[in-house]
């Protein structure tokens, strides 16, 4: 459920599918589907890991893979991105079909979803003609009976001559069955023969045309039959994989070809092109599962979605879709704020009283005093600042995003946007990858593999840090609060932070938009193309369990990147503060030559050098900033944000500072890892350079325009 | 009943596909999504600003864009 820390940062990209075995007998197990079907649920709670899962198609755009135990045995499972079919159109649909196809499973699970079966049916034939070794997981029965959705397995599995099992992947003890069908499976030695699609008589005469000359030259390497349709569809893309895993290049074998040509000649003979070939097959898979399905699924059409639809007249009609987008972002903004407020406090009492003992403890052990402020007043005290300032926002916002995602909230957002993006020459499905920034700009650029245009989907990358992640919103939040609204706890006053971090966020949005726009019309001209997106069933969200977890999650990892981006920073910040070259300290020297700059900007040379500073994580910026005008004197107790407020304030802060320091944390270089992301994803040193320098230059832009205005005003 | 686009559909209308004109990668999607000749489709919803739309095709809700659906030929 939700972002995990295995799905942000540098973790959110895959390192490929170098499949590791503990034994050799372990069994690998490929688990495919159609999107949105609960295979990362099921994977899950079979490998105990911890994949990002959510109620939306396309979250998982890598594959991943973990140990099941069952019987004593090791399965490794393999969790490929979801599918509605084998015949690829997209990178990550070709990393299911590859490795479907030439990952050599001993076994594959094809996960359907119980309340639209019969779709998902079409990629399970397409599975059976690739290998036999199929066992089908029929997931959520739960809600298919809610639904009033009736499906028997039994003449399910005897039609298509596989074992089929029902699942409720939230419950442990279906998916044991899952796992025994498989182990007798294997056991057996596989399921024999198994269905398979039979096509027009044209086709299948033209299958036969090639598939024993495969059959003879592969054995049993390769199904004959698959690759013979494959090799009329003429599928080019296939060639450089399939030469990989048959050691040898079938589009060059002189015989295969000459078969071929003659097994064309057959096709034309009986009115099927090689354009209209693959709409048949098509057709008649469709058909199968269609054929397969009757019987096998009854359900009361009129009311089984009802309820969804009644949702979404609510959530994404033109009267209530916008106001309730809007005000849901308040309310999210509002918890986060209003529930954030008292352990922030709480930790930073503790934490500083902690300081303090550290002190004490240091002074018992008659430690060097450069030892005392490298180790408390620089690391310790960075550390703490990130923990209870950052903290506690995070974990609050993050489960709640999570539910939101969990419910089925996000295809909806993309549905209602989606105009504008094409307005704007780009895909709505950015939307979803925007929505994932908000948990962690990282996520969101891999997230952006969803979209399938080239152009699109750059666009979306480079846009993506328009969109302030977790470890900028406490920020956003902490200044908000202190200049604008007033640190007083009351109902009011965490309403109104509320209100004005939504425009702020809005404006992030309206700035996405622009730049897409811009984007479009120059380095990335084009025209949008296709969209199609699938609106998946509200689904209800385990919320003791979303909150638990998530919150625990991101407790660890802000824990875990406070200690490892935190702590060195905390130690330059102090070592820059305490090494004195000429008259100034190091740290006086660098905001000197950036002050300039800075105050162009609206800001100073601190904030400036704090951003730069923070490039590792952005959760340090602030801290750096209190770190660095403490350490430049006047030494203040910190205890709450109004003593906060006054430290701003005694070193130069007016609302134009804080405007300002907002705009440029909205609009400034991505994280370091980000970039990294981004240079991966795009594989690219130019585009990485070019995501760095479009939200620099809008943030430079925009906050000089700002101060400069506001400035004549004041 | 006369032939049109589907995005000339309104909401709460159901049609039987007839022709898919699109080409490409759409038309291959659409057509793993299980929309083919004889796919019965119904107009579910439109979005806030007019379009996409979304549709209910085979037991799934769909979202297309009118440049889509208007390749879409119905009855």
């Amino acid at each position: 459920m939700g972002l995990t820390k295995n799905s942000t940062g540098l973790n959110a990209v895959d390192t490929g599918l170098d499949l590791k075995k503990f034994l050799p007998e372990d069994k690998v197990i490929a688990l495919a589907g159609n999107p949105n079907v609960g295979k990362s649920t099921v994977f899950n709670n079979l490998t105990g890991l911890n994949q990002h899962t959510g109620n939306w198609p396309g979250k998982t755009v890598a594959s991943a893979q973990g140990v099941c135990r069952h019987n004593g045995k090791n399965f490794i499972l393999v969790d490929l991105p979801g599918t509605y079919s084998l015949m690829p159109h997209s990178a990550e649909e070709e990393v299911a079909r590859d490795f479907m196809c030439f990952g050599s499973p001993d076994a594959a699970i094809v996960v359907c979803d119980a309340t639209c079966l019969e779709r998902n049916l079409n990629l399970v034939l397409q599975a059976l003609e690739i290998t036999p070794n199929v066992v089908v997981c029929v997931n959520l029965l739960d809600e298919a009976k809610r639904k009033n959705i009736h499906i028997d397995l039994d003449m399910l599995s005897l039609r298509l001559g596989v074992p089929v099992i029902g699942t409720i992947a939230r419950k442990k003890g279906s998916l044991n069955r899952l796992m025994q069908a498989v182990d007798t499976l294997i056991e057996k030695g596989g399921n024999g023969k198994p269905y398979q699609v039979k096509y027009d008589e044209h086709i299948e005469e033209a299958v036969g045309l090639l598939a024993p000359l495969i059959e003879g030259k592969f054995g049993s390497k390769i199904n004959p039959r698959w690759l013979a349709l494959r090799l009329l569809e003429d599928d080019r893309a296939l060639s450089e994989p399939l030469s990989k895993f048959l050691e040898v290049d079938v589009f060059e074998d002189r015989e295969i070809m000459q078969q071929l040509n003659l097994a064309w000649q057959r096709l034309e003979q009986g009115g099927i092109t090689k354009e209209n070939l693959r709409d048949r097959i098509v057709c008649a898979l469709v058909l199968t599962a269609e054929k397969i399905c009757k019987g096998v699924i009854t359900y009361d059409k009129n009311t089984y979605n009802s309820r969804d639809r009644k949702i979404d007249k609510l959530l994404t009609s033109k009267s209530t879709g916008f106001p309730i987008m809007i005000l849901m972002l308040m309310v999210v903004f509002w918890i986060t704020i209003s529930g954030a407020n008292y352990p922030s406090q709480a930790l930073a009492i503790l934490l500083f009283w902690g300081q303090d003992r550290l002190t004490d403890l240091f002074k018992y052990l008659g430690a060097p005093e450069w030892l005392h402020g490298a180790v408390v007043l620089g690391v310790y005290r960075v550390m703490a600042w990130v923990v209870s300032v950052m903290l506690p926002p995070m974990a609050i916002f993050f489960p709640m995003f999570t539910l939101l995602e969990d419910l089925g909230y996000l295809p909806r957002v993309a549905f209602n946007l989606d105009k504008y993006f094409k307005k704007c020459s780009a895909c709505g499905k950015q939307a979803l990858t925007m929505a994932m920034g908000f948990g962690c700009n990282a996520a969101g650029i891999v997230g952006c593999r969803i979209i399938d245009s080239p152009r699109e989907r750059l666009i979306a990358i480079l846009t993506n840090n328009f969109v302030p992640c977790n470890g900028r919103f406490p920020t956003l939040i902490a200044i908000l609060t202190m200049f604008f609204v007033g640190t007083a706890a009351g109902l009011f006053q965490s309403a109104l932070s509320a209100v004005l971090l939504t425009l702020v966020i809005i404006l992030g949005v309206v700035m996405t938009f622009a730049v897409s726009k811009i984007l479009s019309l120059t380095i990335l001209k084009g025209v949008p193309s296709s969209f199609a997106l699938e609106l998946p069933p509200y689904r209800k969200p385990q919320i003791g369990k979303v909150i638990v977890r998530s919150i625990f999650d991101r407790t660890l990892f802000v824990l875990g990147r406070a200690v490892v981006v935190a702590a060195p920073a905390g130690l330059v910040i102090w070592l820059m503060a305490n090494i004195t070259v000429g008259d100034y300290t190091l740290l006086a020297h660098c905001s000197n030559v950036l002050d300039p700059f800075g105050r162009l900007l609206g800001m100073d040379g601190v904030i400036l050098l704090a951003f730069i500073l923070g490039f590792p994580a952005n959760e340090i910026v602030i801290p750096i900033i209190i770190m660095s005008y403490m350490a430049t004197g006047t030494l203040v107790e910190l205890e709450d944000l109004s003593s906060l407020r006054q430290l701003l304030a005694d070193n130069g802060w007016t609302w134009i500072t804080a405007v300002s320091t907002m705009l440029f944390s909205l609009f400034h270089w991505p994280c370091s890892t980000t970039c990294l992301t981004i240079r991966k994803e795009t594989g690219s040193l130019k585009w990485t350079a070019i995501s760095m320098a479009v939200p620099t230059l809008v943030g430079l832009v925009v906050c000089f325009i700002f101060a400069n205005i506001a400035r004549l005003f004041l | 009943m006369n032939e049109k686009s589907l995005n000339e559909l309104n909401a709460g209308q159901t049609a039987r596909v007839k022709k898919l004109l699109l080409t490409g990668s759409m038309r291959r999607r659409l057509q793993d999504i299980g929309l083919i000749e004889g796919t019965e489709v119904e107009c579910l919803q439109k979005s806030p600003g007019g379009d996409p739309v979304a549709y209910l095709i085979r037991g799934a809700v769909i979202a297309l864009r009118s440049e889509d659906s208007s390749k879409v030929l119905v009855i």
